[in-house]
């Protein structure tokens, strides 16, 4: 059975349509790269999943809930679906440490010193062990887009959603992001990211998307489909970026 | 006939200005708790509770102080309940002062990017929860200059408590005025008290505002 599972999923901003009908199934494990030019949707379908978003039709599922469902505990759907967004977002009052221990503390109502822990071991994870009390306007980009990503961690989500979280880092900063995202993804972690970066979605990914127009235009194994883009669409916008 | 020495109206002045600071701290914190009550109902996207909070600003807001304290010291009497100014005057400026409070807050809880919102909701923070971790912590470093800005509002406004019969400084001065027959004095003098407590306040807020100016 799939992890996230998405039937036929219409969403319009007003007279705008900006997904007409997508369908995805995501298996645990699977590190799914959403391609695609600005405005074909690919961002909104990321936000569909964790319900920052709502839509007219069709169905998520994630981890076996329904998203949009009358009776959907989004609280509970957002302890197992972690988010990083493309400006970090962390809370500006609070030290690395702080960040990743308030979802824990507040949420899943652990113990302060357990948090810390926690605290302690993702953020190693990410390398940043040694900033764990800086604050956010002490660390460089990288370093706080690595902080969101072990804030999102200390959760333990089954899937983690990443919204172009290295668009808005200088490119020199790009790389210890990836690294991070990438070793994730060898220990198993199921990740859905809507990316630019064609190198890290052709070597990391195990599934590519491309979207197009609000739907998926194209999908398959990334290396055979970059190798062999099917459509005229797909070959143009690698061609441009590649 | 009874003589009024300087001394004297200006210490019969300042035991009246004891009222009107205890009016204006009593108005200032119920105030402000209406007002913390009022700004989560306000923000908190519940159509029912936002459209009241609305109409309850508005009405606050768009009458006159002076009208609000006459509708409760004679408007709560009609239901056969006896309302001392002092009651009359305390609900008066609480609801009057929660009003402009929750403004002043909202606007400040509005000035926190969408993206805190979006982080905490993602990390299954409640409403309640990420206002209180989140947004407001954030939210109130911005709010305290003009919080204590419009605090010298309120100690303005209780000088309208005068007129339902309230013995705070502007009554005590119309009374002193009317043994002595001098209101150049009596009025000079209140209008200095008054000055004396609002301009530290005013003063405050602006060295705040500075402050966070630089801040990060």
């Amino acid at each position: 059975m799939s992890l996230v599972s998405i039937r036929d999923v219409r969403k319009s901003f007003g007279a705008n349509e900006v997904l007409k009908g997508v369908s995805l199934d995501i298996a645990k494990g699977d590190v799914v790269a959403i391609i695609g030019r600005s405005g074909s949707g690919k961002s909104t379908l990321l936000r569909c999943i964790n319900g920052l978003e709502t839509y007219q039709s069709g169905s998520i599922t994630a981890d076996g809930i329904e998203v949009a469902g009358a009776n959907t505990n989004l609280r509970e759907l957002r302890r197992h679906v972690g988010m990083v967004f493309q400006q970090f977002n962390l809370f500006p009052h609070l030290t690395a440490a702080e960040n990743v221990m308030l979802a824990p503390t507040v949420v899943n109502k652990v113990s302060k010193a357990e948090a810390r822990a926690t605290a302690a071991e993702v953020l190693a994870k990410v390398g940043l062990s040694e900033k764990m009390d800086a604050y956010p306007s002490e660390l460089s980009g990288g370093q706080q887009q690595r902080v969101a990503i072990a804030r999102s961690l200390a959760m333990r989500p089954k899937v983690l959603l990443c919204d172009e979280i290295t668009s808005a880092l200088d490119p020199e900063l790009v790389n210890e992001v990836l690294r991070v995202v990438e070793q994730l993804a060898r220990e198993g972690m199921t990740l859905i990211l809507v990316t630019h970066e064609m190198r890290f979605a052709r070597d990391v990914g195990t599934k590519l998307v491309f979207m197009h127009h609000g739907k998926v235009h194209e999908e398959g194994v990334p290396k055979e489909v970059f190798a062999a883009p099917r459509t005229p669409e797909l070959q143009q916008f690698v061609g441009q970026v590649g | 006939m009874l003589q009024f020495s300087f001394w004297d109206i200006l210490s019969n002045l300042l035991i009246a200005t004891q009222w009107t600071i205890v009016l204006s701290l009593i108005a200032f914190f119920c105030g402000g708790i209406v007002g913390l009550i009022l700004l989560f109902m306000r923000t908190s996207q519940i159509a029912p509770l936002e459209w009241f909070t609305k109409i309850y600003i508005e009405f606050f807001q768009g009458t006159p102080l002076l009208m609000q304290l006459f509708l409760f010291f004679f408007g709560i009497a009609l239901f056969g309940v006896e309302v001392s100014p002092w009651t009359a005057a305390t609900l008066a400026l609480t609801f009057w002062t929660s009003a402009f409070l929750t403004e002043i807050w909202r606007g400040c809880v509005e000035s926190i990017p969408k993206g805190q919102w979006e982080a905490s909701s993602s990390l299954a923070l409640s409403y309640i929860e990420q206002m209180r971790y989140v947004i407001l912590p954030q939210a109130s470093r911005i709010a305290i200059a003009p919080t204590v800005g419009f605090s010298v509002q309120v100690i303005k406004g209780t000088a309208l408590a005068s007129i339902i019969g309230f013995v705070e400084l502007t009554k005590a001065g119309t009374m002193l005025n009317n043994a002595t027959f001098r209101p150049f004095l009596v009025y000079s003098l209140v209008a200095l008290i008054y000055f004396c407590l609002c301009f530290p306040l005013s003063w405050w807020a602006k060295k705040i505002e500075g402050r966070l100016n630089v801040a990060r």
